[in-house]
């Protein structure tokens, strides 16, 4: 960042202070640390995950942004890369890790598949997308998005770091989380805490043409 | 390719009383009385020396009201294969002995088989459900399961095409999203099962001890399904004495995504760049099987040049496949990335290759039925040759010195995961680790496809059968490719690359074929079986992941746990395929 993009308007710095002294916020200052070092977790699903080290390695460079560093530990991650076909039997602890994330965290789905089922949507064991239990920041179209969209993907996700304020941001508020993501669980198909009511009248509605005849 | 021999077919039935042969129009192999499969699978084995179990599936008949096993076996030795049958009734429960205890190869295949259609097999070890969890209502391969997102029998939807009105899935399914659940189901009085349970049952096989005066327990370990040294999500559960892995089972399905079920929905020709998304490293050779197994049903061949291009790129997804896992396998063993890289930067390359030739990188789509889908251009060409004559072999040299003669890396891999030839054979292990335990099996020399016949090669073998000789066959096997490619890029052909014209809908006669190549991480086998309609009635895929994982559990016992990571890395699993 240029100390002119540091700068916030209005202040008057000295000359010879320029390029010692910035005058900002603590907005611009905490978001520009935030966006410069967002970790991933190192966490593949799939066909994406692949494209997702070849953006590590050496031709496309992650480093660049500050996110060379893959954090095995959701514990330490900023980041969920969700990178390719999300099942029913693998998203009960998708969804758990990314509540043992420390927030500020973000999430990314990579690919059609995580964004909303893909070429396999109509699967028995998948899930249409990841959306449905966790909240997506960018979205990465492509099967496999390329290194490329990857990265374009990425600069996205900064830029959406840029224009967020601690004041705003949902993990800063006063009481509990305003986003749920309870882990959903594996019954005889997959269970969403949050549509139990749904799921029981739905199926005793069922079950009534059943019982009549 | 898949017919017995003429001789040894009369043989056969005479040999054996009860066998019939299949002659059923398209179809062939022999139909083994359920009673007597154990019998003849013995006999099959010891008399005819069928020793390896490549394939076992099964077929839903539905309006024939019948279940078929399907079992293709081969000799190490080379040549064509055997294909025997066994038709059960279609009712619950259906029932059929296990192979099992003659084929352990057929350990996974038959729970496959249980899980996705709900056929018991009777004595065998570990009867539970693999790539769905314990617990999952139905048996989604079975034609009369629909799942919650069901729209039509068989593609292209009418909603799409030629009206073109299509919905969301999410508005028509009953409960509004990919989930269906029994009617009466209540979820908050259901009392959830440990799915679990049964796993953790089959691994605790011992009793607490004392040991000089202190008792000792075992201990239970979970790796994954997140974790970075199981290439993707694949699960491990280990019963560990101290550091001694005493028993351990591989646990999959975290990315079962119904590759069969939506394949039977496709097209033949829809299923092409499905089969790209199976081993995501090498699309080119996951096509090649696939249109084997369809140009065999449709009696097609194949221009000269589109068989050299097949073998020139399929050549160039071997070399790079094996560097990658080079480079992940240092990874597991502690050198973080540096070597990766050097791997990452030949496959760039490479890549770009593809990206010219079929428009994308990974996911090439590459091949049609009679041919591939474009010519290459001189560029891609001269830049092919750049390559195999000039930079890979000095780039593979450039690797081998760096890292093949490392103390702490020999170390680590010398004399770790072995597995004796016999067990190599009955766990159907295919691919280089076969070959790293002594038997110079390679489907390209044993039952040349393509046009292998034609290529001075060699099959590399090595003998100890540990890790070190896995690792260092497939560095054999890349400049073994790399002979191939410098052959076929001299004698490469002009001329045409696809028969007829393109065409979207294909005309499948009825009947069956099983294609199988040497794909670059062993025996890949594409069943199908057609009635004639523009969709496959069956679509199943052997891949070599998940057949050469059911010998993890014996190669890794003994060793220390942090051994596990390595041996698992040298198996050479992709998820893509090991789930399907």
């Amino acid at each position: 960042m240029t100390p002119n993009e540091l700068n916030s308007p209005g202040y008057d710095i000295p000359e010879d202070m320029k390029d010692v002294v910035a005058i900002t916020t603590l907005d611009k200052i905490y978001n520009f640390g935030r966006r410069s070092s967002v970790w991933p977790m190192m966490f593949g699903l799939a066909c994406c995950a692949i494209e997702m080290i070849a953006a590590q390695a050496s031709r496309y460079d992650l480093a660049r942004f500050g996110m060379e560093v893959m954090r095995p530990s959701p514990r330490q991650a900023d980041l969920m890369l969700v990178a390719g076909t999300v099942t029913k039997k693998m998203v009960p602890s998708i969804v758990r890790l990314y509540n043992q994330m420390a927030e500020p965290k973000y999430v990314v789905a990579m690919g059609a598949c995580a964004s909303g089922g893909g070429p396999f949507k109509e699967g028995y064991n998948v899930v249409a997308g990841i959306d449905k239990f966790i909240p997506v920041d960018v979205y990465i179209p492509g099967c496999p998005p390329t290194p490329q969209a990857l990265v374009y993907g990425l600069m996205k996700l900064q830029e959406k770091i840029d224009h967020q304020s601690i004041k705003q941001v949902r993990w800063y508020q006063k009481g509990p989380d305003s986003v749920e993501t309870p882990v959903p669980f594996l019954g005889p198909d997959l269970i969403d805490p949050r549509r139990i009511p749904e799921i029981h009248a739905k199926a005793a509605e069922l079950a009534a043409p059943a019982a009549a005849e | 390719m898949n017919t017995p021999v003429l001789n040894e077919t009369l043989d056969l039935a005479a040999q054996f009383p009860g066998l019939s042969a299949d002659t059923r129009p398209g179809y062939s192999g022999w139909l083994v009385p359920a009673e007597k499969l154990t019998e003849f699978a013995t006999f099959a084995r010891d008399t005819l020396g069928y020793d390896l179990l490549s394939s076992v599936t099964a077929v839903d008949y539905l309006e024939q009201n019948l279940f078929e096993v399907v079992y293709h076996a081969y000799k190490t030795a080379g040549g064509p294969g055997l294909e025997f049958k066994v038709q059960i009734p279609r009712q619950d429960p259906a029932s059929l002995p296990s192979v099992t205890p003659i084929w352990p190869g057929a350990d996974f295949q038959e729970r496959e088989a249980y899980d996705l259609f709900g056929i018991r097999f009777e004595n065998h070890p570990d009867l539970r459900r693999i790539l769905m969890w314990e617990g999952f209502e139905g048996y989604p391969m079975r034609k009369d399961w629909k799942e919650a997102f069901y729209e039509d029998e068989t593609k292209p939807f009418k909603s799409r095409w030629p009206e073109g009105k299509h919905s969301l899935a999410e508005t028509r399914a009953a409960f509004g999203d990919n989930v269906s659940f029994p009617a009466g189901f209540d979820p908050e009085k259901w009392t959830p099962t440990d799915p679990e349970e049964l796993l953790y049952a089959s691994l605790r096989k011992y009793s607490a001890e004392v040991k000089d005066g202190i008792k000792t327990d075992h201990v239970l370990v979970n790796m994954g399904p997140q974790h970075p040294s199981t290439h993707g999500v694949f699960r491990a559960v280990a019963m560990l004495d101290g550091e001694t892995v005493v028993s351990l089972k591989p646990v999959m399905g975290y990315l079962h995504r119904n590759h069969e079920k939506i394949g039977e929905r496709n097209t033949f020709l829809q299923n092409m760049p499905y089969t790209d998304r199976l081993d995501y490293f090498n699309s080119m050779y996951n096509n090649w099987g696939y249109s084997l197994a369809v140009e065999k049903l449709m009696g097609i061949v194949v221009p000269e040049r589109a068989e050299y291009l097949r073998v020139i790129m399929g050549e160039l997804s071997r070399i790079q496949n094996h560097l990658i896992l080079f480079g992940m396998l240092w990874n597991d063993l502690g050198a973080y990335f540096t070597p990766a890289l050097y791997a990452f930067e030949e496959r760039e390359l490479i890549l770009d290759i593809f990206e010219a030739v079929s428009g994308t990188r990974m996911m090439c789509n590459y091949h049609r039925f009679g041919g591939v889908v474009r010519d290459v251009d001189a560029a891609s060409l001269q830049k092919i040759k750049g390559l195999v004559f000039e930079r890979l072999p000095r780039r593979v040299e450039e690797m081998n010195r760096l890292l093949s003669e490392n103390e702490i890396f020999i170390s680590r891999m010398k004399g770790i995961g072995y597995l004796s030839l016999e067990d190599s054979i009955a766990y159907s292990v295919t691919g280089p680790n076969l070959r790293a335990a002594g038997i110079p099996y390679d489907i390209r020399r044993a039952q040349p496809y393509g046009i292998y016949d034609r290529f001075e090669f060699d099959i590399p073998v090595r003998h100890n059968s540990d890790l070190l000789d896995r690792y260092l066959i497939r560095m054999d096997e890349i400049q073994q490719s790399l002979r191939i490619l410098r052959q076929a890029l001299q004698q490469l052909p002009e001329g045409p690359v696809l028969t007829g014209k393109p065409q979207y809908q294909v005309k499948v006669p009825a009947g069956e074929a099983y294609g199988r190549v040497e794909a670059p991480k062993g025996e890949l086998g594409y069943y199908v079986v057609s009635n004639g309609k523009g969709n496959p009635y069956r679509y199943h895929i052997r891949t070599p992941s998940f057949v050469n994982i059911t010998s993890l559990e014996k190669m890794c016992v003994g060793t220390k746990i942090a051994d596990f990571v390595t041996i698992l890395g040298m198996v050479d699993i992709v998820l893509g395929e090991l789930d399907r």
